[in-house]
């Protein structure tokens, strides 16, 4: 059981008031792009061991999606944050970091 | 045995007009608070003064509750307040069922069905939520909850909570 906080509403609930959306920061390259960048974007997932960054939905909160990070194997949440920032913030990668020193985003 | 009563009484509230607001609330705020004659709730937050109410539903969504009577010129009042804003003003009255959930064990009620943590939930928070398998929002009234859910799911919610306040199911351990 996940404990997941929403960065919009500031609501700690468990995860069955939320959807998960699957592995977050995605790229869709632009036009013009090559057959292998959209089958990257398409199927290519990471999967780690470990630490992954993932997008939620608040959907029977505040609908709004979000991204967190947690671990796939300890299932311990490290924090979230808004969908709207490009990596982690700060603080969540500091959490994840007290728990994996050498991490680094698949970004 | 002894007769056992109902952990709370489940009532349909019935004649409330229903309005969402949607607007960025952090330019727009002042305009709705204007035209809604409330102050503006904060996140997760719900004002209630006389018969109208006005709740938090996301960051950009708010829903006024006041009696249908009211309705029209609210509708009015608030779109002409938010003119030349990116912004909605819709009639939902007929979106959502409206049901007080009230007792002395109503808290334990709500308990059983949604993920909320009850013992950190004031007077004048609202929270949306899942009661078993459908949303809903509620929050506290004098004597208990005042709930909102979908329509479509209003059978199903009754019977939920009637279930949930069945006599003799009380949480406490016996
Ligand atoms: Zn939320």
């Amino acid at each position: 059981m996940l404990l997941l906080t929403c960065p919009h509403c500031g609501i700690a609930a468990e995860e069955t008031e939320f959807n998960p959306g699957g592995e977050a920061h995605l790229k869709r390259h632009g036009p013009g792009a090559s057959d292998e960048d959209f089958e990257g974007y398409l199927f290519l997932r990471h999967n780690v061991k470990g630490p992954v960054l993932e997008r939620w939905r608040h959907s029977y909160g505040c609908g709004k999606w979000f991204l967190a990070a947690r671990d796939s194997v300890t299932l311990q949440v490290y924090g979230t944050y808004p969908a709207s920032l490009a990596h982690p913030s700060d603080e969540v990668g500091d959490s994840v970091r007290a728990a994996h020193p050498n991490w680094r985003t698949q970004i | 045995m002894a007769e056992m009563t109902a952990l709370a009484r489940v009532t349909r509230v019935e004649g409330l007009g229903m309005v969402t607001i949607r607007a960025d609330l952090d330019r727009a705020g002042d305009a709705i608070a204007g035209a809604s004659g409330l102050p503006l709730p904060g996140r997760v937050g719900i004002v209630a003064e006389g018969d109208r109410a006005l709740g938090w539903m996301s960051p950009d969504e708010l829903l006024l509750m006041l009696p249908h009577a009211e309705l029209a010129d609210a509708l009015t009042d608030l779109r002409e307040a938010l003119r030349g804003e990116a912004s909605l003003v819709a009639d939902v009255s007929d979106m959502r069922c409206v049901f007080d959930l009230t007792g002395e064990d109503a808290d334990q009620v709500l308990a059983k069905l949604s993920p909320t943590d009850l013992e950190m939930f004031p007077p004048g928070a609202l929270r949306r939520t899942r009661l078993a398998q459908v949303p809903a929002a509620f929050w506290r009234i004098p004597g208990g909850f005042r709930l909102i859910a979908f329509r479509s799911v209003e059978v199903y919610l009754r019977e939920l909570l009637e279930t949930a306040a069945a006599p003799g199911t009380w949480l406490d351990p016996r």
